[in-house]
């Protein structure tokens, strides 16, 4: 109740000020105003606060930009964040590179230090709106409706698609064609998940995933559930949350988790492959949101329009994620055939799981879970 | 009058540390699991406690607590009878005390990571034993189930019971057991009517104390089982730390306020046990 009317007259507020920024906007004409700090703060675009170039005099003369739990292996975040020092000369201070989404917004602290911008979960996107400041980057039209909150309080950046990582030589025959290939005794003490899929995102999409490819939906995850039930019963689960090190150390040789960090085992074990079922794409992506009370709201702003830039996206491609303009830019031609060429092969129809069918999942995993798998 | 209030003086670091660490912890778990998100008496931190899984959570968690205490109290006392018998000042007893110290403290990451890289999956001992035929895991890996849990926590119970109950065995004076048999008892009734009854309340104290270290133990489960076990510890981290919408702090502090109830008993119990057991054993 309070909630609602809460985001009711948040709504509301938005819709007025969208209003009042456009009358600005074409009021001051075509005039390269100063974008002041003051007017950045609620600019819900570039051109309301002057343009592009209004915005990168405002961005630099600010000089810094703050950003939280964004590590530099993690879809190439180093160099996104490197290169946009190098183009604008404002500097990056990147706290808690480690932090989880709860975190990055628990940072909102209203000191100089809090993040200007925030790299964070489904979940945690949508419970903190409260919190956020609507902006629509210049490429807004690229991004699909579904992928954004329509006044710009959030938008999924990048993302993609969860998969079976495997150490081809301790599988069967080499290779993984199915998702049922798991029940086979040549998987025993073999299968993980990369989180505790009653409170991890991942590990959630995990579950997920295996109950779609078991004849489930996103709406009936209770397949899923079964799926690792009777790989309890196999012997082949093994109760392990699945990272680098449990990689490397080959407790955990078949893995479910993003294919885009699944990549990164390739490293360390070089027969790794990932195997992403094709009666099963779950995608999940994560979304971009401004703090409402960034200590440096131009830069906050110029590091979206960077990030949504054509050389933005190819970076994170580059790092392995699907960016969210990916089916635009392969359309204008402009995505990186290289990195694109590079990411796992998928055949099939992707499918998003909503935040109402991520609670719904969620709430009948952690009902269920613990009787499935001990 | 000046020296007792200079003994109260040397005690009062103690008392403030026993104060901060765990009575004011405590008092905010036992006062926050009864108070509702806006202030106010409330009981709906409770509602929940009894779905299936966190019941499940509950059984295992006794059960390993138990079997655990029972069996480290048994081999325990055992292993506590072969060091008294021996030489008071002998290098066993000197060696086996040392270790016991050292021992009954070891747990968390570190235990934890002593059993994985010995017979998990990964474990050069089983890996060993793999290569010259012997499968230690036929149907699965027991080391993450309750029987692995039991034997990971004997590790540290069976030390401590050896701590905590040789200071009995030592009370048992050896002329007890002469007059036994001057007056012409025998082995068994020197154990039946003598020291058994003498080291009952000592001996199921201790149990007790056992029962109260395993079910409160935390770092050892959540460093073993990383992806979430059947335990109430591991359940209140899961209520305190989702990131899928499913944080419940209120229940967190429910389940943890139930754990305090249960460890309140024991020690009461225990406290009680150890008043009857010092009336000889002094």
């Amino acid at each position: 109740m309070k909630w609602g009317s809460l985001l009711r007259q948040l709504g509301i507020a938005v819709v007025a000020f969208v209003l009042v920024a456009a009358c600005g906007g074409s009021s001051s004409g075509s005039g390269s105003s100063a974008c002041s700090e003051s007017t950045a703060k609620t600019a819900t675009s570039a051109s309301a606060c002057g343009g592009m170039d209004a915005l990168i005099a405002a961005a630099k003369a600010e000089g810094q930009l703050n950003v939280i739990a964004l590590p530099p292996d993690w879809a190439n975040y180093g160099e996104l964040i490197s290169s946009f020092t190098a183009k604008y000369g404002i500097t990056i201070n990147s706290a808690n590179p480690n932090g989880s989404s709860q975190d990055e917004v628990n940072a909102f602290d209203g000191t100089s230090n809090a993040p200007d911008v925030v790299d964070v979960g489904q979940a945690v996107a949508l419970a903190n709106t409260a919190k956020f400041t609507p902006y629509q980057v210049s490429t807004w039209n690229d991004i699909p409706a579904g992928a954004k909150e329509p006044t710009g309080l959030w938008f999924n950046d990048y993302g993609g698609y969860m998969g079976i990582g495997y150490d081809s030589t301790k599988v069967p025959g080499g290779a993984i064609n199915a998702v049922s290939d798991l029940l086979g005794s040549g998987f025993k003490n073999k299968v993980a998940l990369a989180g505790d899929p009653t409170k991890s995102n991942q590990g959630l999409n995990g579950v997920i995933m295996a109950a779609v490819a078991n004849g489930g939906s996103l709406d009936d995850v209770s397949k899923g559930v079964a799926f690792f039930k009777q790989l309890k019963q196999a012997g082949n689960y093994v109760p392990v949350v699945g990272t680098a090190s449990t990689v490397k150390l080959g407790q955990t040789p078949v893995l479910f988790e993003w294919d885009y960090l699944s990549k990164s085992h390739g490293a360390d074990v070089s027969s790794w492959k990932i195997f992403v079922p094709s009666n099963a794409i779950i995608g999940g992506y994560y979304s971009q949101a401004i703090n409402k009370a960034a200590p440096h709201p131009a830069a906050a702003r110029l590091w979206e329009e960077y990030l949504y830039s054509d050389a933005g996206q190819n970076l994170w491609l580059k790092g392995g994620a699907r960016p969210v303009r990916m089916a635009a830019m392969t359309t204008a031609g402009t995505v990186n055939q290289t990195y694109a060429a590079a990411l796992p092969a998928v055949n099939g129809t992707p499918q998003v799981p909503s935040g109402d069918q991520t609670s719904k999942a969620s709430a009948y995993v952690v009902a269920n879970w613990t009787a499935a798998v001990s | 009058m000046r020296r007792l209030s200079l003994s109260w003086l040397g005690a009062l670091p103690f008392f403030v540390y026993v104060g901060l660490f765990l009575l004011l912890p405590t008092a905010i778990i036992v006062v926050g699991s009864f108070t509702a998100p806006g202030g106010g008496f409330t009981l709906a931190n409770f509602s929940g406690i009894d779905k299936p899984f966190m019941v499940r959570a509950f059984t295992t968690s006794l059960s390993v607590s138990a079997v655990s205490a029972v069996a480290g109290a048994v081999l325990g006392a055992i292993l506590a009878y072969a060091v008294v018998t021996g030489r008071p000042d002998g290098m066993l007893r000197r060696t086996i005390m040392s270790a016991s110290g050292v021992l009954a403290q070891f747990g968390g990451v570190a235990l934890a990571f002593a059993f994985i890289a010995t017979i998990s999956t990964v474990g050069f001992v089983y890996i060993f034993l793999q290569q010259h035929g012997i499968d230690i895991y036929p149907k699965g890996v027991w080391l993450y189930e309750p029987p692995g849990v039991t034997l990971i926590y004997l590790y540290f119970q069976i030390p401590l019971m050896l701590l905590v109950f040789l200071p009995a065995l030592d009370g048992i004076k050896p002329q007890w057991r002469e007059a036994t048999q001057s007056l012409g008892g025998t082995t068994w009734h020197y154990w039946r009517y003598v020291a058994g009854p003498l080291l009952a309340p000592a001996f199921l104290g201790c149990t007790l104390l056992l029962f109260a270290n395993a079910f409160s133990a935390y770092a050892t489960i959540a460093a073993l089982l990383t992806n979430g076990g059947p335990y109430v510890p591991l359940q209140i981290q899961a209520l305190l730390t989702s990131e899928s919408e499913q944080t419940q702090p209120g229940l967190a502090q429910g389940l943890a306020f139930a754990m305090i109830v249960i460890v309140v008993i024991v020690m009461t119990l225990y406290a009680l046990l150890q008043r009857r057991t010092s009336r000889w054993l002094q």
